[in-house]
Formats: structure tokens, C-alpha cells, sequence
């Protein structure tokens, strides 16, 4: 039981207390401060694996700018709890239990392919950014232009569905 | 050191959570917020190999996930305004 | 125990240092408040602070008393986890974006285990830092909204979309600096300016002028100040986000706000001014006398105006210091290995004072700008003045190597 394990269940266990807390808070707001929970604790197990950039990279864009939007729709839509609709009992008896049991069938299947799988980095060794930005831009080049195209697209999407009927 | 399967494991429960989450809420935003739980719970599988490759490919994933929140979330805007409600349930006709 | 001590040092030397850092960093704080007030009104010609003690130096004091005892109201209808997160929100990011900033240069063993003069010695503390502000939105966002009062949202929804439109030009302006550089972690940052020894020609100041005045811009920006203080202004908005905040939480946010302004001063001097680097070359061995020469003129001078001060307790209290810089300042003369070790914090100390002299010296000076010349401002100048620094710096690096 070294100190990785330890931290890896900790941060395991913040995600998970994230992602359960997402589905059961009536309002959306709560919801969007669970889900940033998620991603921060998300980031933190990227940097136990050695992946530090795509750590910062995970803070700054997911936690600080897509979900700074939601929570900016949130406050303009005024969002409330949720209405009470009709919820069917076979759903949420059957459903959920299977879900937890199609989860446990590939945590299991996972588990025991154990000595099949290429292991993390080994102790201390981190991917330098060098080495992210020698793929990024030499062997990634082409999905990366396409990547740039892409978000001008979302850009131009998002100023046309912003505009006012006038 | 902790092994792989243990992120996968991990990776596979949040993809589970999010797919509940998915399929149990009625508000549009939280339903757009379960999506990307998923694909941070994708992420988390790419990285946990511990190749620069996967990590490069978790950059691509969270372009197209911020590009994907930015449009989804101005149709969201403009749904919610026609139909004065965020009830996914009340989006089931063309007619407004 | 010495065993105990050697074995857990990894833990326990690193829990000593967030516990100095912290008793400095907010008394500094306190302290930054009392120089604000005293600043400004001179520049407005009146005294400031000068009952409270000697000129004034216990008002940080009485506000904390007050702060601790006044009433904590909290009003109806407010979004209780939102309403109790969002200060602690602000103030736990400012504390911890304080982690990653190196002091000085040396690295000294303590029972076994070598640390560097900053609490967290990251490869990639810069893009940390930068994380760490990028979260700095949520506490002002969940202000605006958890407050059930259309004058906070307003406010909140300001100052955060303002918050977002400048992190964008900060970060691109620092890409210049990580070309000259090549290494993310400041304390790389610093020593690549300390390599050629030249002292103040060295520094990243020179090369990278058009960033650095992005980059100061854009952090006055980011941490609400004039004049970008639109969102907060006693004037304006009714005090903005913060309005049904009092007391203690008040104090959180302000206190935020001073340690994001103490640490925009610190990435400052890290990125373009030289960090702990002196501004003499390194030739010049007589220059390492000058902070203790500097001590020694600041205890006289304390010493001679407090004699004839007013109160029995500023005649008393003045002087007293006066006479323990004096001590300080000839204790340096008299060990060089303390005084080897002070020149790194001492030389960075002094230039954030001075950017902290020039933050509240703009408040004092400077009107503010209305929001859409804000954000027009943010988005049509410092934006793309921030991608031309970088292709030009990218291109002049690529053409002729670096200095």
C-alpha cells in the first residue's frame, strides 16, 4: 500500500463522489459544481500518471472555460429544479441495478486482464511537453489544422445562433 | 505503483455514471453535462496507457468537446427560449 | 525523534513552509491594505490612516477586530452552498497560487531532504499558476449568483466574463518569454535570464517589451483593479458581487483580491524583470552590501522621525524598530553567508513592493472604463497586440537564434 494507491483512491473516490452527486442534485447550478469537482479531481489522477500538461490543459480548458459556459447558460436560462414528471417505477428499479451490473461485468472483465495490459509510467517519470509537442506538431500536424478549422466553425455557429431576431 | 486496469476500471464506472445520468434527467443542460462526464471518462482511458499518443489524442478530444459545448449550448439557448422550457420531455414536437 | 524527523521530511519541511508563507503572506496582505489607504490619499492630499497607531500602522489591526466581530448576516432566499463557497473559493485559489512562486535561488537541506525557496518546485509551475487563475471565475460567478439580488448577478456576470476575455491576452503574452526560455517552471524562467550575468540588460524586460505591457494590462484586468474595477465600484454597481457579503466573508473576498494582486505582481517580476536576480552585473561583488546598507539608512531614518513623534507610544514603538533594522542590517555586514542567502529574496521583495507601488499609484490616478470599452478593449487591442508579440518574437527566434 505505497503512497500512489493511496492518492489514486482518494482522487478515485472524489470522482466518483462527483459524478453519483451529478445525478442526484435537483438544481442544474449544484449539478455544474459537481461536475467541476469531477474534472479537478479528473486532473489530478492525470498528473499521478506522469501526464502533467494535460493536466494544466484539463484545468484550464474544461474546468475554466467550458464549464465557466455552462454555468454562464445556467444563469441566463435562470435554470430552476427540476419539474416532477412522470417516472416510471420499473425504470429505476430495473434500470439502475443493471446499469450497476453492466458496470461490474467490465470492472471484473477489466480487472482480471491484468498481466495483458502495458503499465503507466514507471515511478516519477513524466511526459515532458517537449516530447507532446514533437507528436503535436510533426506526426499530428494534419488533425491539428483540422482541429483549428473546427473550432472556427464553432465560432462562427455560436455568433450565428447568438444573434437576435430582428 | 498503481496499475493500468485500476484507471480503466475507474474510467469504465464514471462512463457508466454518466450514461445514468444520461438517461435519468429531464433538464436539457444536465443531460449536456452527463455527455461530458463520458468524455472525460474516455479521456481518462486514453491517458492511463501512459503513451505520449494517448495524451496527444486527449488534446484533440477536449478541442471537439469546448468546440461541441459552444454550439450545443446556443441551441440549447434558443430551444429554451422558443419553448420556454428546459424540460427535454416538452422538445417532442416539431410544432412549438 | 531525529529518525521520525528524517524519514517524514518530505512532508514535514514542506508543511513549515506553507505554514511561514502563510503567516507572511496575510500579514503582507493586512499590511497592503494600510500602504493602499496611505497611498492614495496622499495622492489626494490627506493623511490616510494616522490615529490608529503610530501613522497608522495598527489600522490593519482594528479592521481584523472589526471584521471578527461584526455581524454576519446572511439574507433570505440566497443559494446556501453557492453563497458559503464562493469566498472560500477566492481566497483558497489566491493562497494556493502562491505555492509555485520561487523566492530566491538557493536550495538548502533540511534533515535530509533538499527543497528550493518556494513550497512546490513544479516543471510546469507557470501553466499551473495559469490554472489556478482560470478557476479564479467560479468565486466571483457564484457570488453573483448565489446572492438573491439582481445588482450582485449583474455584477458577478461583469466581472467574470471580464475575468475570461483577459485570461486569453495574459497567457498569450507569457508565450514569448517560454520561446526565450524554453522551460515552462518560473524558476527556469529566471535563471535563463541570470545566465549571461549582464544584471538589468538581461532581463526578459527588454526583448519582450510589447509583452510585458500586455501582460500587465491584462493582469490588472484579471485581478479586478483600476481601472477595470467596473464591476466592483462603490459607485456603479453598489459594490457589484460582493454587496450582501459582510464581515467575515467580506474579508475573504478582499483578502482574495489582495493576494491575487501580490501574486500578479510576483509572475510580473518573475517573467520580465529577473525574478531574484540583481540589476547590477554579477561582477560587481560590492553591490551584495546594499540591502543591509539599504537596512541601516531605513532603521536611522525610523529611529530620527520616530524620537519626535507625537504619541508616547509611536516615541516608544518607532524607534524600537528603528533600532532592530539596525541590528538586522549590521548582522548582515557581519556574516556574509546570511547575507549570500538574503540578496535572492530581498532583490525580489523590493520589486514586487515597487509593482505593488504602481497597482495602487493607477488607482489613485486613473478614471475607469465603461464595459464595452472594456471588453473592446480586451478583445479588438490586447488580443491580437499579444498574437502579433508572439509571431514576431517566434520569427525573429527562428531567423537569428536566440539572444
Amino acid at each position: 500500500m505505497n503512497a500512489s494507491l493511496i492518492i489514486f483512491f482518494l482522487l478515485a473516490a472524489v470522482a466518483v463522489f462527483g459524478a453519483v452527486s451529478l445525478i442526484l442534485q435537483r438544481e442544474p447550478i449544484h449539478g455544474a459544481l459537481s461536475l467541476i469537482v469531477v474534472m479537478v479531481a479528473l486532473a489530478g489522477l492525470y498528473l499521478l500518471i506522469g501526464a502533467e500538461f494535460v493536466a494544466a490543459v484539463q484545468i484550464i480548458v474544461y474546468g475554466g472555460a467550458v464549464m465557466v459556459l455552462f454555468v454562464f447558460v445556467i444563469m441566463l436560462l435562470n435554470a430552476g429544479e427540476e419539474e416532477r414528471t412522470n417516472f416510471s417505477k420499473l425504470a429505476g428499479f430495473g434500470g439502475i441495478p443493471l446499469a450497476l451490473a453492466l458496470s461490474g461485468l467490465i470492472a471484473a472483465a477489466l480487472m482480471r486482464s491484468s498481466g495483458s495490459l502495458p503499465s503507466t509510467a514507471s515511478h516519477g517519470a513524466l511526459t515532458s511537453t517537449k516530447t507532446l509537442s514533437m507528436l503535436l506538431f510533426k506526426d499530428f500536424a494534419y488533425p491539428f489544422e483540422l482541429t483549428s478549422f473546427l473550432i472556427l466553425v464553432a465560432i462562427l455557429g455560436a455568433v450565428v445562433l447568438a444573434q437576435r431576431e430582428n | 505503483m498503481v496499475p493500468t486496469n485500476y484507471y480503466l476500471v475507474l474510467s469504465a464506472i464514471l462512463f457508466g455514471l454518466g450514461i445514468v445520468a444520461f438517461v435519468f434527467k429531464r433538464n436539457i443542460i444536465t443531460m449536456f453535462m452527463a455527455i461530458e462526464l463520458m468524455l472525460n471518462a474516455v479521456n481518462l482511458a486514453f491517458v492511463a496507457f501512459g503513451k505520449p499518443d494517448g495524451q496527444v489524442f486527449v488534446l484533440f478530444v477536449v478541442v471537439v468537446a469546448a468546440a461541441e459545448a459552444a454550439v450545443g449550448l446556443g441551441i440549447i439557448i434558443m430551444t429554451a427560449r422558443n419553448r420556454r422550457s428546459l424540460n427535454v420531455e416538452r422538445v417532442d414536437l416539431m410544432k412549438l | 525523534m531525529n529518525e521520525f524527523l528524517t524519514h517524514y521530511a518530505f512532508l514535514i519541511v514542506p508543511i513549515i513552509k506553507v505554514a511561514i508563507l502563510m503567516f507572511l503572506v496575510l500579514t503582507v496582505d493586512a499590511y497592503v491594505t494600510w500602504m493602499e489607504r496611505k497611498v492614495v490619499a496622499h495622492i489626494q492630499a490627506r493623511w490616510g490612516p494616522y490615529r490608529v497607531g503610530p501613522h497608522g500602522l495598527l489600522q490593519p489591526v482594528a479592521d481584523g477586530l472589526k471584521f471578527i466581530l461584526k455581524e454576519d448576516p446572511m439574507p433570505a432566499g440566497v443559494d446556501k452552498i453557492a453563497y458559503f463557497l464562493a469566498p472560500f473559493l477566492t481566497m483558497m485559489l489566491a493562497l494556493t497560487s502562491l505555492a509555485v512562486i520561487p523566492f530566491g535561488p538557493h536550495h538548502f537541506t533540511l534533515w535530509g531532504y533538499e527543497s528550493y525557496f518556494s513550497i512546490a518546485d513544479l516543471n510546469i509551475s507557470l501553466l499551473a499558476l495559469f490554472a489556478i487563475t482560470a478557476l479564479g471565475v467560479y468565486g466571483v460567478v457564484l457570488a453573483g449568483w448565489a446572492s438573491n439580488n439582481k445588482y450582485s448577478l449583474l455584477g458577478g456576470l461583469r466581472s467574470s466574463a471580464q475575468m475570461i476575455s483577459y485570461e486569453l491576452a495574459l497567457m498569450l503574452s507569457v508565450v514569448g518569454v517560454l520561446l526565450l526560455a524554453g522551460d515552462f517552471s518560473l524558476r527556469g524562467i529566471v535563471e535563463q535570464q541570470g545566465q549571461s550575468g549582464r544584471g538589468l540588460l538581461s532581463w526578459n524586460l527588454f526583448p519582450q517589451i510589447i509583452g510585458f505591457v500586455c501582460f500587465f494590462t491584462a493582469a490588472i484586468a484579471e485581478t479586478n483593479r483600476v481601472p477595470f474595477d467596473l464591476p466592483e465600484s462603490e459607485s456603479e454597481l453598489v459594490a457589484g458581487y460582493h454587496t450582501e457579503y459582510a464581515s467575515m466573508k467580506f474579508a475573504m473576498f478582499f483578502l482574495g483580491e489582495y493576494t491575487n494582486m501580490i501574486t500578479a505582481s510576483c509572475l510580473c517580476t518573475i517573467l520580465f524583470f529577473g525574478g531574484w536576480l540583481s540589476p547590477f552585473p554579477a561582477s560587481w561583488t560590492f553591490t551584495y552590501y546594499l540591502p543591509a546598507v539599504l537596512l541601516i539608512l531605513f532603521g536611522l531614518w525610523l529611529i530620527y522621525d520616530g524620537i519626535r513623534y507625537e504619541t508616547l507610544f509611536g516615541r516608544l514603538l518607532l524607534p524600537g524598530v528603528g533600532v532592530a533594522l539596525l541590528a538586522l542590517g549590521g548582522a548582515l555586514f557581519a556574516f556574509p553567508g546570511i547575507n549570500g542567502y538574503v540578496q535572492g529574496p530581498f532583490w525580489f521583495l523590493s520589486k514586487v513592493f515597487v509593482f505593488l507601488f504602481v497597482y495602487i499609484w493607477m488607482r489613485g490616478t486613473l478614471p475607469r472604463f465603461r464595459y464595452d470599452q472594456l471588453m473592446s478593449f480586451g478583445w479588438k487591442l490586447l488580443l491580437p497586440v499579444s498574437i502579433a508579440n508572439l509571431v514576431l518574437t517566434a520569427t525573429v527566434i527562428f531567423i537569428w537564434g536566440k539572444p
